[in-house]
């Protein structure tokens, strides 16, 4: 027997007790759901340009876009985007402009927390995803996936998630797994996390026979830094099962454009294709299970209007959203557009907050994950009765 | 061997060498005390081959190259020599890196190390930033090392003004908008250094700071940029660019020049807030990630009271009962954790080309989640066992674990290792398993993986 065949052998029968061939005999829906954060504050007005507003070219200076791909004649998308363009066509994008999660300040690390953790305006001990994995019924296995070597805080909580990325090393020998195992006995943080990675091990290896087993084929796999299709594609890969996750995190930075963010060319427009050709690969890699996902793209607050001094912007307040999937009902923008005029932004240099991004939220989990809005208003946005879920709906 | 000494070792130091656990005894506290009497050294090139430029050396080198691009694009030649510079100069990344790692298996001064890291860490300049890389291994030995036990306001002042600061949160092209140069060129202020200086490096973010205060400690900090002549340091102060006029930053009116800055750097130092702030972060970092408020207090009140003393600082923490707890607490970070295996294999035990040897640990840590000079943002790695611990982190750590005994030789004395590296922390579960490996490898693998390597 070789290491895979005693891994599946083994597993089939048990982890530590539990049967994992049973984890989703419970799950009452097959829809899936993706979250992803873009890490370091995305510049919207560069994402989805207004480009039909009258002082669009004006306030954006260097940063304005001669040709964005339009959308409805007032919105459009960076030319980067040409798979986000097509599910526009396809009716598979809503662009939400405006939106910010209640933050207020501009730090980074506390925004995240606010975005993540789904907290009223500060951040909170645990992550908004995990408190829904519950009402989801999706806490009793590994429902919940976080494409990372530790789940960020937006899936932290009481709920036991799983976390993967992929693997140079090679393949897990089990008898030795189970034996570290039992040092964890008296562990519970150890004990729990090496379990949880067992199982979704196993799933990953028969999701991806071509599985990178060098540091060389995981370097030509991984393309180099900025490459997010490895991660997007494996997303997609494990999501596409039966029997994996329904629910998942992805994270993609490198949105802090300080300088030299460039317009059309440039630092952003590459990084911005980078994430568009990840996006492509997700939803290749889904195949049927496209029709059944819904993906949010969010950021934890946007950037000054205008651009600074050296050709980038700072760190400001609204920012653009993203809901699209094949599950989507789209071709719409949602956007309580009031102009680029400097008495409609936020203190006078930042896109206003006109949308609530727990609303955004809150629309899906409840419309294509079938959450009660009480779950929703209460555990898993606490205090959050004000913010009713967008209106957005689902196949 | 004593169990304060293994603790001493474990806890303060970067795990044991060969020999450590006793050499700590029979007082492990002036053992750690000791060490920061010499400082922590300077990490030299592994492999031999040219010494490491300052960073005012790189500058310098910069700006010779910098003014051939006139004349190469005059003449019409390639390549851009800027270009080139960055070609050149970012290989010496690789050589950094490993000189930084191969210091941490082998210094005897694992204790000044450690606070090495911690600042490092703390004032965090990112290789993911293209500009930066190639300074960062120049700023860790010119505005870290010296000062690990010398005053916070010197610190704070070495690394805001070297180049690899300036570069990396954008503060050589912060520009007031008002200044001569601000109104010829149409530039302006950029924010970036002067909010992370008070959320991360001083006070904290709920220390008491405004939008406006950002953009008033951004208007003091214009005009330090990169020194575009020769010079020793590689920092300038440009009167050009300087914001013109009184200028308040959390009620005091700092009135302009290059001393304003200093001013205002200095009076983040000893504001009440950051010293809550350092103390927080030190309690977490050496005694645990939920640390008695009884042991933040302590650390606040000594950084008060000497004016922010780095040296009393870390007394104060070695002086605290709670951080000598002899149970596994936290977990080692990645760095932190291969280090240990390395130091208890009593690297380097011969074999050609170390800098390789080096690189594939540095690929190893990269997997658990965390790899020296290259912090995925400003606020640096996290520190908390939490950030380690994920399954896949975890799974990694273990298959490295396994991948180190494969490297054990067959005639190697596991249970010696074990003594060696954890002395009386070594569990009787962790021995039992181990003695009932098939070879060494696999009983140092399992020694490895165990919560007591695992954690400290």
């Amino acid at each position: 027997m070789d290491r895979r065949t005693i891994l599946k052998s083994a597993l089939a029968l048990t982890v530590w007790g539990a049967p994992i061939c049973f984890a989703f005999a419970d799950v009452p829906g097959d829809k899936r759901f993706v979250v992803i954060v873009l890490r370091g504050a995305l510049d919207g007005l560069a994402a989805a340009p207004p480009h039909g507003d009258p002082d669009y070219k004006s306030v954006r200076g260097v940063l304005a876009l001669d040709n964005p791909l339009d959308l409805d004649g007032h919105f459009g998308l960076h030319p980067s985007l040409t798979n986000i363009k097509a599910m526009w066509d396809a009716k598979e994008l809503v662009l939400f402009h405006n939106i910010a999660s209640p933050y207020r300040e501009r730090s980074h690390f506390d925004g995240q927390a606010v975005l993540e953790s789904g907290g009223p305006g500060h951040a909170i001990g645990d992550g908004w995803l995990n408190r829904a994995l519950k009402p989801l019924r999706l806490d009793g296995g590994n429902g919940a996936l976080a494409i990372a070597a530790s789940p960020p805080l937006m899936l932290q909580g009481p709920a036991r998630v799983s976390s993967w990325m992929p693997q140079a090393m090679p393949e897990p020998d089990m008898a030795f797994l189970k034996r570290v195992g039992a040092l964890y006995a008296r562990d519970a943080e150890l004990k729990a996390s090496l379990a949880s990675a067992i199982d979704t091990e196993a799933k990953a290896n028969a999701a991806m026979d071509d599985r990178p087993r060098t540091p060389e084929q995981m370097a030509q796999r991984m393309g180099g830094y900025g490459d997010l299709t490895p991660l997007f594609s494996g997303a997609g890969r494990l999501l596409a099962r039966e029997d994996g996750p329904r629910v998942a995190v992805l994270d993609a930075s490198g949105w802090d454009t300080h300088v030299n963010e460039g317009a059309a060319d440039g630092a952003l427009a590459r990084r911005l294709r980078a994430l568009d050709a990840g996006l492509d690969a997700m939803k290749t890699a889904l195949g049927p299970a496209w029709k059944k996902t819904a993906v949010v793209m969010a950021t934890e607050f946007g950037r000054t209007v205008a651009p600074n001094g050296g050709g980038g912007t700072d760190h400001g307040t609204a920012s653009a959203a993203f809901l699209f999937g094949g599950g989507v009902k789209g071709g719409m923008v949602q956007a309580d557009w009031v102009g680029l005029k400097p008495g409609a932004l936020q203190d006078g240099r930042d896109q206003p907050p006109r949308t609530d991004l727990r609303a955004l939220f809150k629309g899906v989990l409840g419309e294509h994950m079938g959450v009660s809005r009480r779950d929703l208003d209460g555990n898993v946005f606490p205090d959050s009765g004000d913010v009713p879920p967008a209106s957005v709906a689902f196949a | 061997m004593s169990l304060e000494a293994a603790v001493a070792v474990h806890r303060f130091g970067l795990g044991a060498r060969p020999g450590e656990i006793a050499a700590a005894g029979p007082a492990p506290k002036q053992w750690l005390m000791r060490q920061l009497d010499s400082g922590p050294g300077q990490p030299q090139p592994v492999d031999g081959g040219a010494a490491f430029l300052t960073g005012g050396g790189l500058v310098s080198e910069f700006n010779a190259y910098r003014r051939n691009r006139e004349m190469e694009r005059k003449a019409g030649n390639a390549p851009d020599p800027v270009k080139l510079f960055f070609q050149v100069r970012g290989a010496e990344f690789q050589r950094e890196l490993a000189a930084r790692l191969a210091l941490g298996f082998t210094t005897n001064r694992p204790f000044a190390e450690r606070l090495v890291w911690f600042w490092s860490n703390h004032f965090t300049v990112s290789a993911l930033n293209p500009a930066a890389i190639t300074f960062i291994g120049a700023f860790e030995r010119e505005a870290i090392r010296p000062h690990i036990t010398g005053k916070f306001e010197d610190m704070l002042l070495a690394a805001t003004r070297h180049p690899a600061m300036q570069l990396y949160l954008d503060n050589a092209t912060n520009i007031g908008p008002d200044s001569l140069a601000g109104r010829i060129a149409g530039k302006g202020l950029n924010e970036n250094l002067g909010r992370e200086l008070m959320e991360l490096h001083t006070l904290g973010v709920d220390g008491g700071y405004t939008q406006a205060d950002v953009i008033a400690l951004a208007k003091i900090l214009t005009g330090w940029s990169l020194e575009r002549d020769d010079g020793d340091t590689g920092f300038r102060y440009y009167p050009a660019r300087h914001e013109p006029g009184d200028i308040v930053l959390r009620g005091k009116t700092y009135s302009g020049g290059e001393e304003a800055g200093i001013q205002a750097l200095k009076d983040l130092a000893h504001d009440p807030a950051t010293a809550r702030h350092i103390a927080k972060k030190f309690a977490v970092h050496f005694v645990g990630d939920d640390p008695p408020p009884d042991s933040v207090a302590r650390l606040e009140k000594s950084f008060t009271q000497t004016g922010g003393d780095l040296r009393a600082l870390a007394e104060t923490v070695v002086n605290d009962p709670a951080a000598w707890t002899p149970g596994p607490g936290k977990m080692r970070g990645p760095v932190e954790f291969t280090t240990a295996a390395m130091r208890m294999a009593g690297w380097p035990r011969g074999g050609e080309d170390r800098e390789k040897q080096i690189r594939g640990v540095a690929a190893a840590t990269k997997m658990m989640g965390e790899l020296p000079m290259l912090a995925p943002s400003p606020k640096g790695w996290p520190d908390i066992s939490a950030a380690w611990s994920g399954p896949d982190a975890l799974l990694n750590r273990i298959e490295w674990a396994k991948e180190f005994g494969n490297r054990v030789p067959a005639s190697a004395d596991a249970s010696a290792l074990a003594a060696g590296a954890l002395g009386p922390l070594l569990r009787d579960d962790t021995r039992a398993a181990m003695r009932s490996a098939s070879t060494p490898g696999e009983a140092v693998a399992l020694l490895l993986s165990s919560p007591e390597f695992q954690r400290r």
